[in-house]
């Protein structure tokens, strides 16, 4: 692997038009990778999705350098119907088109930047891999007080002209005071075996709110590892909200930092797997100051062979007294091959806090069922009611009341 | 209430603390196969018993030792350590207590389990452990008539071998994790229980451990069989005098239980923890594991850590017969400098199997608790159960609380339920117990024993009355 990244890496750079400094900053973290590799099952973060393993069995090879056709077209077909909205469309992990159309000019600025700064803390080989081979990454600063008025949808699509293929991404978003941003990820991927590792830094200024839905629906084959990092400071409230069901492997992580008095983060997830597919959400919430709160729920719902994982961890600072933490994990295993794992960490250092957390796995009630069933539904009528049920507790989380009807249409769950 | 207080104060210090002046016999210092050939040689076991160790060390060789733990450690010089140490005067055997060193029964006095009295009391069959042997065992002959085997465990090599070679490693085998193959090359003393077949043991079981040489390590085993239908309840307690070293205790504890068998494991730990600014202290690296073999067995640990000054043990069950029954009930109370981490496995293989763990840590001073635990449902296991709970009280804001569990679950037909809470004494409770007239550190005492409860029910009688003291004495110095 290593000879491949290295030519792939000249490949990559010699593209670019980097300063000399950035280069450094590039080989720097690209040797980091080579020596560290992708995470395997001896790192406590990694123990129950071994991604080496995972990547070798399903892709075998990969290649980091995507050959950089100019505009792919793009294919109007996966936008979404029913809702206006701002658009950046990204196809191969190429942005090909940005479209804020629906906004006032000025208030929202995208800066270009390829300067490589490493912002992110944590220590997984994953984020050198990014920050090696990115190409280009773009900031979107929200203007003070600005509140958009339409959602943000990112499109991340991939075609079939890729295949054993690495794509990185990089995105960094500022929400400067008293402003607001609805984000959707939807992922639509039309290519096979791919490895797409993104990374999204958010940085919330005072009372700001950021809402991020990401919807990974659609069936496909590739192998997908999402890491957002969120800084929040005074009264910012973060809402990230995760369906998490059309990937053959799926790793979701969260790392959010309570900076400022007041803020909270809330985070709610659906697993929604069938045959093999092997989903993880893992979160770390950094309580740093007083009177912060944040809020988990994860539901599951596991057929055949899949696998879910839920590892959260609530972190409690000495400083961050009146933290109030909660974390709840939920599973209904459907298949005598199906498996849930969860690991819900707590640690903590201050001592007038309320921090719990519950987890609970199992399979569907057979007393619900046969209640339903008495009052005349049929066996697979009274599951699915059961399911809905079950999941909606999750999806009525959502805040965004033409987002939520939107995912609940998604889902297919009836009122 | 005069009364109390005079009590409180009289075991306001580690009360134990004490050690004994006595000559004793040691193996040099330092380990390697000649040390261990040495320990074997002194407790004139069979080939087969030198050959276990010998492989044991072979493997302990190649193992690293672990660092993953929350609390960490300066680095154990092991071969700067004694792993052997006894009274002279155990080197011939006595036959009975009257032929005992005075010495040995003094410091049982002192330490509350006067050796003599007991044995003349109805009650408590006591197994001694001094160090590095067993310096007495009482209640034997009587047990024995119901087939009831209770002796130190270098006693049972020699004369119950068969049933020491069937069971000796069968839970915890040689190759397990650094510290428990440490135990297997070097154990010097334990105690073995066998109970028969359909045989329920008239009386509590128990061993008390002490530490008292400088410089030694204490390493004992355990081993308690409990045959088809026959039950036992086992208590361990252990104390150590106060020194600025650390010393390291790492004991291996195996229990085997058969069809319909019952084995009911209570420890109170009270090692000395080190003084108020963390100097000294035991370092309890403990293995302790059940396997519920046969089907409808029930293996329940039981445990009250409130010395050390690091513990790190996860007492486990092995839920391997159908219907079998794995309980945890822990208390675990650190303060001023102490470090615990620990908790417990539950490995669902049998079918209908169940757990339950029911934890409850209490952190105070410059302390750091973490439960750590497992419970993972084969897909083998159908239809199992668990319930855990596990709930944190903090006191101060300098001390840390966490919780760590491992959920896995592969089986569709079993549930598995985990809570957890953290939090601390609320003032409206304080306010109103002071209110009807309690001091405020009372008043701590009654909460922290009502949130302790569920667990400290589960103790034989004699053992709760000393355990809710002791828990009162552990957060002496916290309120405030």
């Amino acid at each position: 692997m290593k000879e491949q990244l290295q030519k792939d890496f000249e490949n990559t750079i010699k593209n670019l038009s980097l300063s000399q400094k950035d280069i450094e900053i590039k080989k720097f973290s690209l040797d980091n990778f080579i020596n560290k590799g992708f995470p395997n099952r001896k790192e406590e973060d990694w123990k129950f999705s071994d991604l080496n393993k995972i990547i070798n069995k399903n892709i075998g090879e990969l290649s980091f350098y995507c050959e950089d056709k100019p505009t792919n077209k793009v294919d109007t077909s996966v936008f979404l119907d029913g809702l206006e909205h701002n658009k950046i469309v990204l196809i191969n992990g190429r942005i090909e088109k940005i479209d804020f159309d629906y906004e006032k000019k000025g208030q929202i600025e995208i800066i270009e930047h390829s300067e490589t700064v490493n912002k992110f803390y944590n220590n997984n080989s994953l984020s050198d891999l990014n920050n090696a081979f990115t190409n280009k990454s773009f900031k979107i600063a929200v203007k003070e007080g600005y509140q958009l008025s339409k959602p943000l949808i990112i499109y991340h699509t991939t075609n079939t002209k890729i295949n054993s293929c690495n794509i990185n991404l990089r995105l960094d978003f500022e929400l400067h005071e008293n402003s607001c941003l609805r984000l959707i990820d939807l992922f639509n991927d039309k290519s096979e075996k791919n490895f797409l590792n993104i990374f999204y830094n958010f940085d919330l200024k005072e009372n700001s709110i950021l809402k991020n839905y990401k919807v990974d629906k659609f069936e496909n084959k590739n192998i997908k590892y999402l890491f957002n990092n969120i800084d929040q400071n005074k009264n910012s409230i973060s809402e990230t909200f995760i369906l998490s069901s059309g990937s053959n492997f799926l790793k979701s992580e969260i790392n959010c930092d309570l900076n400022g008095e007041h803020s909270s983060a809330f985070v709610n997830g659906i697993f929604s797997l069938d045959k093999n597919k092997h989903h993880e959400i893992r979160t770390i919430i950094n309580h740093l100051t007083e009177n912060t709160k944040s809020y988990q729920l994860i539901k599951s719902v596991l057929e055949d062979s899949s696998k879910a994982v839920y590892q959260g961890k609530i972190f409690v600072n000495s400083e961050a007294q009146k933290t109030d933490g909660y974390q709840l994990s939920k599973a209904i295993l459907l298949n005598k091959e199906s498996e849930f794992n969860a690991k819900p960490e707590l640690e903590i250092y201050a001592d007038d806090v309320k921090c719990s957390h519950g987890s609970a796995s199992g399979s569907l009630n057979e007393d619900s069922i046969f209640y339903l069933m008495s009052r005349g539904l049929n066996y697979n009528q009274a599951r699915e009611l059961l399911i809905n049920g079950f999941l909606l507790d999750v999806v009525e989380k959502i805040t965004d009341s033409e987002i939520k009807n939107l995912i609940k249409n998604m889902i297919g769950i009836k009122e | 209430m005069e009364n109390r207080q005079k009590e409180i104060d009289k075991l306001k210090d580690y009360k134990y603390g004490f050690s004994t002046d006595i000559e004793n016999t040691r193996a040099p210092k330092g380990l390697n196969e000649d040390v261990i050939k040495f320990i074997s040689n002194i407790k004139k076991e069979p080939q087969w018993m030198l050959e276990f160790r010998l492989k044991a060390y072979e493997r302990f060789k190649q193992l690293k030792e672990p660092n993953w733990q929350k609390p960490k450690y300066p680095n154990i010089d092991y071969q700067d350590l004694y792993y052997y140490s006894a009274p002279k005067s155990m080197d011939d055997k006595p036959k009975s207590l009257d032929e005992l060193d005075p010495k040995l029964l003094e410091t049982y006095k002192k330490l509350g389990i006067p050796l003599q009295e007991q044995a003349r009391l109805n009650g408590i069959a006591v197994d001694a452990v001094f160090d590095s042997v067993s310096v007495a065992t009482t209640f034997r002959e009587e047990l024995i008539k119901q087939g009831i085997i209770f002796c130190p465990i270098s006693e049972a090599i020699q004369k119950h071998p068969e049933l020491v070679k069937k069971y000796l490693g069968s839970v915890i085998p040689l190759t397990d994790h650094f510290f428990a193959t440490l135990n297997s090359a070097v154990f010097t003393d334990g105690s073995f229980v066998y109970i028969p077949e359909g045989v329920r043991c008239p009386m509590e079981l128990s061993t008390y451990f002490r530490i008292n040489a400088s410089n030694t390590g204490q390493f004992e085993r355990t081993l308690i069989i409990a045959d088809k239908g026959s039950y036992v309840s086992y208590l361990e307690g252990c104390t150590a005098p106060m020194r600025d070293e650390n010393q390291l205790h790492a004991a291996n504890v195996e229990l085997v239980a058969l069809d319909d068998a019952e084995i009911k494991y209570s420890t109170v730990q009270n090692w000395y923890p080190g003084d108020k600014d963390g100097k000294g202290g035991i370092y309890n690296f403990v293995t302790k594991r059940g396997l519920c073999k046969g089907k409808n067995s029930k293996i329940s640990w039981t445990q009250v850590e409130t010395g050390s000054a690091i513990t790190w043990k996860y007492p486990s069950c092995i839920l391997k017969g159908d219907n079998s029954v794995g309980e945890f009930y822990s208390i675990a109370i650190t303060n001023n400098h102490q470090k615990a981490d620990t908790g417990t496995k539950m490995i669902h293989l049998g079918k209908n199997t169940k757990s339950k763990i029911i934890s409850k840590g209490i952190s105070a001073g410059f302390s750091d608790m973490t439960y750590r635990g497992l419970v993972d449902i084969s897909s083998k296991a159908s239809n199992s159960n668990n319930y855990t709970q596990c709930d944190s009280l903090l006191m101060g804001n300098k001390c840390g609380a966490h919780t760590v569990p491992y959920i896995k679950n592969k089986n569709s037909e079993s549930n598995i339920a985990h809570e957890a809470t953290t939090s601390k004494i609320s003032e409206e409770q304080l306010h109103y117990c002071q209110q009807r007239g309690l001091s405020a550190e009372e008043a701590v005492g009654l909460i922290v024993n009502g949130f302790c409860k569920e667990v400290l029910q589960q103790l034989p009688m004699e053992f709760a009355v000393e355990a809710q003291k002791l828990v009162g004495i552990s957060l002496e110095g916290s309120v405030g």
